[in-house]
């Protein structure tokens, strides 16, 4: 195990896209990190349920859009191409369907990889489907059964890479988004999550050695992202968002102190962070993803990707292709502007950089704690501490000064309602105990049975 | 300021305790149950309500405003019960099976009870009978089912087929909402109603019922 001490990056001028410290170089010889940023396309179904009856069906739109998004990669003479196939929750909890999908899109791959050179890698992420039961268990049962075996299967089937979006401590943590309850944020992040995520990737780095598949990374999709989300339609504010993104850092790190490699999730916007603490590549989405959902920092996330990413885009049919394959035409170009600014020098690709990041940063908090500077300085804060709650706890006070300051100083200006906020958090931060035995203690009252079992978490 | 005023205020800044003793203080002073409820409770929601269309709150100010009017309203309601003031209506809500998003249809519920009306909360990832149950003996009056995927969004058909099955369809008005849905959805699928947010959720229940 790894406990990261000191940031693998520690000049923000190089913590930039298609570069990290510990590239990853798969068995085709595709390098990630190591230069070139590459588009990394997901897709998903159109409206339809799925079924033993539907699956005929299913496969065929599979075998569609991975057949015209290679041709259309070919065709766009992309550099790599990195596929994420995210299974859908009844391709986890029946693991065969899963895993044949897999296979039908390996099998693709592999027949553009000979014919015309494409090289690629396979990213498969099942689906963290312990919440169908409530409250959840969290490390047996029939669904952890089949979402290991959703693993095997689908390593076995092909894929080089797997992720998860993991949910432990997601019981409690989508009412504190909406009653704004920060020490429960921090008890979810940094209690919970930490040690599902400990106890979670374990088992997925073993599966991914058993199987000859690259564990890859995680993300706090649920957590960071839910809020990011809710921000984006003004339900809650955007600096709680904002520092829900660097508190959940600790948590998404676990994976890679326990064995995860990267590249990491395209939707884990803490991406920046990780690359700055460990080194390893990063996938993000921003303004391409816009087919999937809406989001406040469209260029910036594209300072520091080594993968570029749609997110999701449903098969439907549009003037020019089927969905996927236009995305992929979009993210393709997107990663050609930021390749050809590296090849022109390091001058160029960080004014590239530059402009990325100036264009996003004045406009929201969220925003202005992906600058390369913040990051690093953030990031330095964050492991400064050991623990992974003293981590989300520091995360909290530092990301609530440095918000306060930079709309002091004009560089991401705040509505009184978002200082305001700004203020009820930051006073919340500042109860949090320093020991993590006192804030076990103190949420002791407060959980609530039915929604969570503490056991699940080693937690009595 | 009368005593209704102050509880108001107490629903609106959220602070449980005080709306609770102002409660009390009023049933004292010999206010009735209904009036409690309608000036006091019902309508610090819909102020704190429109405060937020207004954009000069978020969500979190609103659930905080409305934990303190359910700590209210549990003293509250033996006297209203007493009194024979019912509900304006009750409302089953539900995301429908293999869908575990639940925040949106959890504002939707509150935004309802907030105006008056009875929630029977089926949860998420819920089963067709689960409804058909809340409107054959629970006496649900509208079903409100929520989707957020599209691969979920044709088991809200499944519920309404179901409730033809059961043969309570015509007892009930059913409304439907979520990001992948919309009005022409609901007309498809036989819905009588859609909303895309929880303001006009409850605009849409009540035009509906007539209330
Ligand atoms: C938060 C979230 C999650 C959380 C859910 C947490 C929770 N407790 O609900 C978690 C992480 C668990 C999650 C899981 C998954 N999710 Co999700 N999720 C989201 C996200 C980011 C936000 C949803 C949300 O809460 N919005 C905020 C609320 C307030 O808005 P709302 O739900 O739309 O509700 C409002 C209105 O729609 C309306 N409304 C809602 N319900 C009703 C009902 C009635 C009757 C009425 C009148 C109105 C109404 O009023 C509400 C208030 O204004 C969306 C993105 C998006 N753009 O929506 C993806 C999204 C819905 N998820 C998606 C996916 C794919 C998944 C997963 C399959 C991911 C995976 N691979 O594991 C799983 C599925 C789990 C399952 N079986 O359901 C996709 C769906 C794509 C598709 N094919 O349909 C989306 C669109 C993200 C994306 N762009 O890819 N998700």
């Amino acid at each position: 195990m790894e406990i990261y001490k000191h940031l693998a990056v520690k000049d923000p001028d190089d913590l930039i896209f298609g570069h990290s410290p510990r590239p990853l170089t798969l068995p085709n010889g595709l390098v990630i990190g190591g230069g070139l940023v590459y588009p990394e396309l997901n897709f998903t179904l159109p409206p339809m349920s799925i079924s033993a009856e539907t699956m005929p069906e299913i496969r065929e739109q599979y075998r569609q859009i991975i057949e015209s998004a290679c041709a259309r990669a070919v065709d766009l003479y992309v550099p790599g191409l990195v596929v994420e196939f995210e299974l859908l929750p009844e391709m986890t909890r029946t693991p065969e369907w899963g895993a044949e999908i897999t296979a039908i899109l390996r099998d693709c791959l592999d027949r553009f990889a000979q014919r015309d050179g494409l090289k690629s890698a396979l990213r498969v992420t099942p689906n963290d489907i312990r919440e169908f039961e409530r409250p959840p268990r969290m490390r047996s049962g029939g669904l952890w059964d089949d979402m290991i075996r959703s693993f095997e299967l689908c390593a076995q089937a092909g894929a080089d890479l797997l992720s998860i979006e993991s949910t432990g401590g997601k019981e409690i943590h989508d009412d504190a988004i909406l009653y704004a309850d920060l020490p429960t944020v921090a008890y979810a992040l940094g209690v919970l999550g930490a040690r599902d995520m400990t106890f979670l990737w374990d088992m997925i780095v073993r599966v991914g050695l058993k199987n000859g598949a690259i564990p890859a990374g995680d993300t706090a999709c649920g957590f960071a992202n839910t809020a990011m989300v809710l921000a984006e339609i003004r339900h809650i504010p955007r600096v709680w968002a904002a520092l829900i993104r660097v508190m959940s850092v600790a948590r998404s790190l676990v994976a890679f102190e326990r064995g995860a490699v990267g590249p990491g999730k395209d939707c884990a916007y803490e991406g920046p962070y990780i690359k700055a603490i460990t080194g390893y590549p990063i996938a993000m989405e921003g303004a391409e993803a816009a087919v999937a959902h809406s989001s406040p920092i469209g260029n910036i996330a594209k300072a520091t990707a080594d993968l570029w990413s749609n997110e999701s885009v449903q098969n439907v049919r549009l003037l020019g292709g089927a969905a996927p394959t236009v995305s992929l035409e979009q993210l393709a170009y997107a990663a050609r502007l930021m390749n050809t600014a590296t090849e022109a020098g390091p001058h160029t690709a960080l004014m590239l950089r530059n402009l990325f990041v100036a264009s996003d940063t004045t406009y929201d908090p969220q925003a202005y704690v992906l600058r390369p500077d913040v990051v690093i300085d953030l990031s330095r804060e964050i492991i400064a501490e050991e623990t992974a709650y003293g981590r989300v706890r520091r995360a909290a006070l530092a990301t609530a000064q440095c918000l306060r300051k930079a709309h002091h100083d004009g560089l991401c200006p705040l509505s009184p309602q978002e200082v305001n906020w700004l203020d009820r958090l930051s006073k919340q931060a500042d109860t949090l105990p320093e020991a993590e035995e006192a804030l076990i203690e103190q949420m002791k009252d407060q959980i609530d049975p039915e929604k969570i079992r503490q056991d699940q978490y080693g937690l009595t | 300021m009368t005593i209704i005023d102050e509880l108001r205020e107490g629903v609106i800044q959220g602070q449980a305790n005080v709306a609770l003793e102002k409660v009390k203080k009023a049933l004292e002073e010999g206010y009735a149950a209904d009036v409690i409820l309608n000036e006091g409770l019902i309508s610090a929601m819909s102020n704190v309500g429109q405060m937020y269309e207004d954009g000069v709150v978020f969500v979190p100010e609103m659930l905080i405003a409305a934990r303190a009017m359910d700590k209210a309203l549990q003293i509250l309601r033996p006297y209203l019960v007493a009194q024979g003031v019912k509900p304006v209506g009750k409302v089953a809500i539900g995301t429908v099976k293999g869908d575990l998003h639940d925040i949106g249809k959890k504002l939707v519920a509150m935004m309802l009870e907030g105006s008056g009306f009875e929630i029977i909360d089926l949860g998420i990832d819920a089963p067709p009978e689960k409804f058909v149950d809340a409107v054959q003996n629970k006496g649900a009056d509208v079903v409100a089912l929520s989707a957020l995927l599209t691969t979920t969004m044709p088991n809200m058909k499944t519920v309404v087929d179901a409730l033809k099955q059961a043969g309570v369809r015509d007892k009930v008005r059913i409304i439907i909402g979520g990001a992948p849905v919309n009005q022409a959805y609901a007309d498809q699928i036989g819905a009588d109603g859609y909303a895309p947010d929880a303001s006009s959720a409850v605009r849409k229940v009540r035009e509906m019922l007539g209330v």
